[in-house]
């Protein structure tokens, strides 16, 4: 059970490790949404704590599109998804390892893109920062998982690049208005985050069980 | 003989819509709101229907998903359902996300608020819309698959909103089973009951065609591929 999960969780982490593919791409992408809400919006002072939290969370999510519908693509390729269907080991495993394996992804871009942030909003966090090591994990579980989810629902539809934000941003929504809701708590120190950092927990509980429970017939759904 | 009982079923649905415009019309204006009120008449019912359906959709999902590998006809038409319950579901709920604004701007001066239940009634409507866009882009069997898990993790929103829907905020508390102030003025809540039965009937009407027009589309998709196997 969790050998089976180690080892797709392993051998996930060695593909990223050596073609560095999503971290560089996702790293990128989300630099540019960074500066290109800057430029659009000239934050300063008060306001720039005030639309802070809103571009971390989207710029995360809009960047960790393009390494999510390569999580499955790398799978198509030699008919590996094939093979994994025909494997006598769960669909939850493997489910598990990707989402795994891209939590991390992800989180290693947050913590690259932090320092970048702080700059370029001149942010002095106001509320209690240690909580951001709740809430961006939670919020980037929430993301994840329902993004490999997603990403293996579309994976064998046409345009499936474009399907995947399409079906994921909607049901993905009520987790986003949790985090940014916290972050910017937090970050103006002006409200209390915890309700919303419950809310978000319940949204990780509830999704993530249901993804559990139903991956096997999506993998299998041929 | 079922389609003179659909017929009579259809001539009811209009005679009750009939009546209950009537009604609504005629009702006593209201003592805060004057006659914008009125929109009570649309917006709720419009409302309930969108969200039974929407609970519809759900079911058909859950059934075809349970049914796919025992019963393959019963599967299909659970899935009609689905899509049916989905999309005539999008349909009333544009109706409420319409006449919503109509109203918030007579009574808060403003067109939309960004309150728990506006925005998750949008959400739902958004998660529906992608549920209709997943059904086009994804095709074969396996379409009616992974729609059919999307239409569960649809469905979840559903009570999210209802509870939602009890969060204090802009939008008006519940008019029924709230606190002691809630309730309906006799006067009123008589039209009140007869728009939301001639809505609900008029709703389950349109619904029953596009299950029958679903079904019917699927029997023709599945004599297409045979002949193309056969020629």
């Amino acid at each position: 059970m969790i050998d089976t999960l180690l080892t797709h969780l392993v051998k996930d982490l060695r593909i990223e490790w050596r073609s560095k593919e999503a971290i560089n791409s996702m790293l990128f992408f989300s630099l540019l949404v960074v500066v290109l809400f800057s430029i659009s919006f000239d934050p300063r002072g008060a306001f720039s704590r005030d639309i802070a939290g809103g571009v971390l969370c989207v710029a995360t999510m809009f960047a960790s599109v393009s390494a999510l519908n390569q999580a499955w693509a790398r799978e198509i390729r030699h008919q590996v998804l094939d093979a994994q269907r025909m494997a006598p080991t769960g669909g939850a495993q493997l489910y598990l390892a990707k989402v795994l394996a891209n939590f991390l992804f992800v989180s290693v871009v947050q913590i690259l893109l932090a320092p970048v942030f702080l700059v370029f909003y001149n942010l002095h966090i106001l509320g209690n920062a240690w909580l951001l090591l709740l809430v961006l994990p939670l919020g980037t579980w929430a993301l994840v998982s329902n993004g490999i989810f997603f990403a293996a629902l579309s994976i064998n539809s046409r345009n499936r690049e474009l399907l995947l934000p399409l079906i994921l941003f909607p049901i993905f929504t009520p987790a986003l208005m949790a985090m940014v809701n916290a972050t910017t708590g937090i970050f103006t120190g002006e409200f209390d985050p915890t309700i919303w950092i419950k809310l978000l927990a319940a949204y990780d509980i509830i999704y993530t069980t249901v993804s559990l429970l139903l991956f096997e017939t999506v993998l299998r759904s041929e | 003989m079922k389609k003179i009982l659909f017929g009579v079923y259809a001539a009811i649905c209009i005679a009750l819509l009939v009546w209950a415009f009537e009604l609504a019309v005629n009702a006593p204006a209201e003592m805060m709101q004057g006659d914008a009120y009125r929109i009570i008449f649309y917006h709720v019912p419009s409302a309930t229907v969108a969200f039974t359906f929407f609970a519809i959709s759900m079911a058909g999902s859950i059934g075809y998903l349970v049914l796919r590998e025992k019963n393959a006809a019963k599967a299909l038409a659970w899935d009609a359902w689905a899509v049916s319950g989905a999309e005539v579901g999008i349909v009333f709920c544009t109706v409420v996300l319409v006449t919503g604004p109509l109203w918030g701007y007579r009574a808060w001066g403003i067109w939309w608020a960004w309150d728990a239940r506006l925005t998750t009634t949008l959400l739902l409507w958004l998660i529906y819309v992608s549920y209709l866009l997943m059904r086009r882009f994804a095709s074969g069997a396996q379409m009616r698959t992974s729609s059919a898990v999307l239409g569960i993790f649809g469905g979840i929103g559903v009570p999210i909103v209802y509870i939602a829907n009890r969060i204090p905020g802009q939008h008006p508390g519940p008019v029924f089973g709230g606190d002691r102030a809630s309730g309906m003025a006799p006067e009123i809540l008589r039209p009140f009951l007869w728009n939301m039965a001639a809505w609900l009937f008029w709703g389950i009407l349109v619904l029953i065609l596009r299950h029958r027009f679903e079904l019917k589309q699927q029997a023709i998709a599945a004599a297409e591929a045979e002949q193309s196997l056969n020629a």
